[in-house]
């Protein structure tokens, strides 16, 4: 507090208005929100100085900020195994990225016909899309439609068909449109001879990328971080994704020795069975959240965009 | 109706009798927007796969499944499953989770991110409110299997940084959390602010950011203090976003969020009684135990209860205030 006092030359020169927080308010607000970011970052950086512990020090004195040694051998352990994990990293960016792609399409296409005010259908088909979100069947008929009428257990569609729609964005998009593109816009489109689908993707699509880039973003965080569609429909490992290879990973070490090439590398190795178990979850960890710690400056301009744009209901 | 027939109709008058009368049939409408149905038919398709055909899965609830007679073939049972789920403990007991953990989730979730928006609104440092912001936004991006590793660090029983570290500081013998269901009803908490209060905060402050600097120009002519200003001006005017954002919530009290009582408590057996939710439940039952009719018979109690739910809280807040209802 008294720092804040004694310094008033600061204060002058940023020239404060009439009706700012008190110096005290303002230092216990500052103090709170310093709290309370490194609340939100200290988790993530145990995480990952854990993984580059050394097992020993982190089997004897447990996980800690400041490690007895530092060590690569979780890394390195993991990496023993990187055809598995370059898989699932690979399913995991085709979900994000072609699911994320084809489910704008499908939205979009749907949304726009519902934003139309001369369309007469239009509100049966919103509330078709709209009654998605007030009622659902459960989980059991919705597992069995999957693996016993489509026959999609353990395939790459199973990951990506669930959540291609989902009735808010959809509402959203259609809530944009209807809002955002003037009517003789359209008109006049068609009075110069354009199509539908001409209208559509020349003048509604170009005049919408601020919507579709929020919605885009918020699937590729749909399918990045989903693991609950392999816990249900995947068996084996040979297409899950790195959610849930981590969430192996944390269930049982043993996922990574039993794979082939991981036993074998440590065959090879001299075949000691003392594995770094407890650094190598961690680095799994580290491994999952990696890409969305880089991504998320970037993401989270355009989520706030997003939110406000989603937060206007229609 | 659109303007290409109303310049049709206007050049031939005869043809506009016509074209009256058959504007308005439903054939007419197919023939017109056909296109309209081909953009939609991709997504009203998976609409009818994903959610549709489930919804009449719902009459599973009301069979006694036997695989090798096939589902349509089962026998039928009546309400057998549901008076098996209603006569043990069970229902009750994770009735009782998924809403008071949600009452919980929608209080913190409420009152701490309405407060946060407000203290960023005020700090004097725009740059540092952005940067906090940007900062508490982090926990949303992560996925719940992220989440329960951070958990796990902390509270491992062996390892965990809780018991190695605060714990022998403070003179207390480490706890086995994972086996300690008592521990959980504030931990999930903990967890699920942390996890979201960066979204609920956008929200509340793009709501902020919208008032009128006059209001507070005035008040500030008038003598309001801070405080006043935040009472008055502030709350009232971000009220209708709190009424929606909590109505949300509501109309979803009976849908627990899955990843986190799933993934965080790593679905420890020994903390159901107070970590078991319907969601989990349902899924344990089916797909762990393989009962089809209990876990049937969950699912369609928590669809139809929620639904209702969701009808109940829209007709409640119409008769309030009509443009905040949802529907």
């Amino acid at each position: 507090m008294s720092k804040t006092i004694s310094l008033p030359k600061q204060r002058i020169a940023k020239k404060h208005g009439p009706n700012d927080l008190s110096p005290t308010a303002n230092l216990l607000v500052n103090v709170f929100f310093w709290i309370y970011t490194a609340a939100c970052i200290m988790p993530l950086v145990l995480v990952i100085i854990v993984s580059f512990s050394d097992e020993k020090g982190v089997l004897i004195h447990g996980y800690n900020f400041i490690p007895e040694g530092w060590s690569l051998e979780a890394y390195k352990f993991m990496f023993k195994d990187w055809h598995q994990i370059l898989r699932s990293f690979g399913i995991s960016v085709f979900l994000a990225t072609v699911g994320t792609a084809i489910s704008l399409v499908m939205m979009s296409l749907y949304a726009y016909p519902i934003s139309r005010s001369d369309f007469p259908h239009k509100s049966f088909f919103s509330f078709f899309m709209f009654f998605t979100m007030l009622f659902n069947g459960g989980l059991v008929p919705w597992y069995l439609v999957y693996t016993q009428m489509l026959d999609l257990k353990n395939t790459l569609a199973a990951l990506m068909l669930p959540l291609l729609v989902s009735a808010f964005f959809v509402l959203l998009l259609r809530t944009f449109f209807a809002n955002s593109i003037p009517m003789p816009l359209i008109e006049a489109a068609k009075i110069d001879g354009a199509g539908e689908i001409r209208i559509f993707s020349q003048i509604i699509i170009p005049l919408s990328l601020p919507v579709l880039a929020s919605v885009g973003l918020f699937q590729v965080l749909n399918y990045w971080n989903d693991w609950f569609l392999s816990l249900v429909f995947i068996s084996g490992s040979k297409n899950i994704n790195l959610q849930f290879m981590m969430y192996k990973t944390m269930l049982d070490i043993q996922f990574l020795t039993s794979n082939v090439q991981a036993s074998q590398g440590l065959a090879q190795a001299g075949g000691i069975l003392q594995l770094p178990t407890e650094t190598v979850r961690m680095a799994m960890a580290v491994l999952g959240i990696g890409p969305i710690v880089f991504a998320y400056p970037f993401f989270q301009k355009y989520f706030k965009k997003g939110l406000t744009v989603g937060a206007v209901k229609g | 109706m659109s303007d290409s027939t109303n310049v049709a109709a206007a050049v031939n008058p005869v043809k506009k009798k016509m074209k009256a009368r058959a504007t308005t049939g439903f054939l007419w409408t197919v023939r017109r927007y056909w296109i309209f149905y081909v953009m939609m038919a991709p997504a009203a398709i998976l609409l009818i796969i994903n959610n549709y055909i489930p919804m009449a899965g719902v009459l599973i609830a009301f069979k006694n499944v036997n695989y090798t007679k096939g589902i349509w073939a089962s026998p039928w049972v009546g309400f057998d499953n549901f008076k098996f789920l209603f006569s043990s403990d069970v229902a009750w007991a994770i009735t009782r989770n998924t809403i008071s953990y949600n009452l919980v989730f929608i209080v913190l979730n409420l009152v701490i991110a309405v407060a946060m928006a407000i203290m960023f609104n005020e700090m004097r440092s725009k740059f540092l409110a952005k940067f906090h912001q940007s900062t508490m936004f982090l926990p949303f991006f992560l996925s719940m299997v992220c989440v329960a590793y951070l958990v796990y660090a902390f509270l491992g029983a062996e390892h965990g940084f809780v018991n190695t570290v605060i714990l022998p500081k403070l003179g207390i013998e480490p706890i086995d959390w994972y086996t300690e269901p008592k521990y959980w009803t504030v931990i999930l908490p903990i967890v699920n602010t942390w996890k979201n209060l960066g979204y609920y905060t956008v929200i509340y402050m793009a709501a902020i950011l919208g008032i009128d600097h006059e209001y507070y120009e005035a008040a500030l002519i008038d003598g309001a203090s801070k405080w006043e200003q935040i009472k008055r001006i502030t709350v009232p005017l971000i009220m209708p976003v709190m009424i929606t954002m909590t109505l949300l919530q509501v109309g979803r009290i009976f849908y627990a969020d899955f990843g986190l009582f799933f993934q965080v408590t790593k679905n420890a057996g020994a903390l159901f009684p107070t970590t078991q939710v319907i969601d989990t439940y349902v899924y344990q039952t089916f797909l762990t135990m393989g009962d089809i009719g209990m876990s049937s018979a969950a699912g369609l109690y928590q669809a139809v209860v929620g639904f209702l739910l969701v009808l109940v809280t829209n007709l409640f807040v119409r008769k309030v205030s009509k443009e905040n209802a949802l529907f």
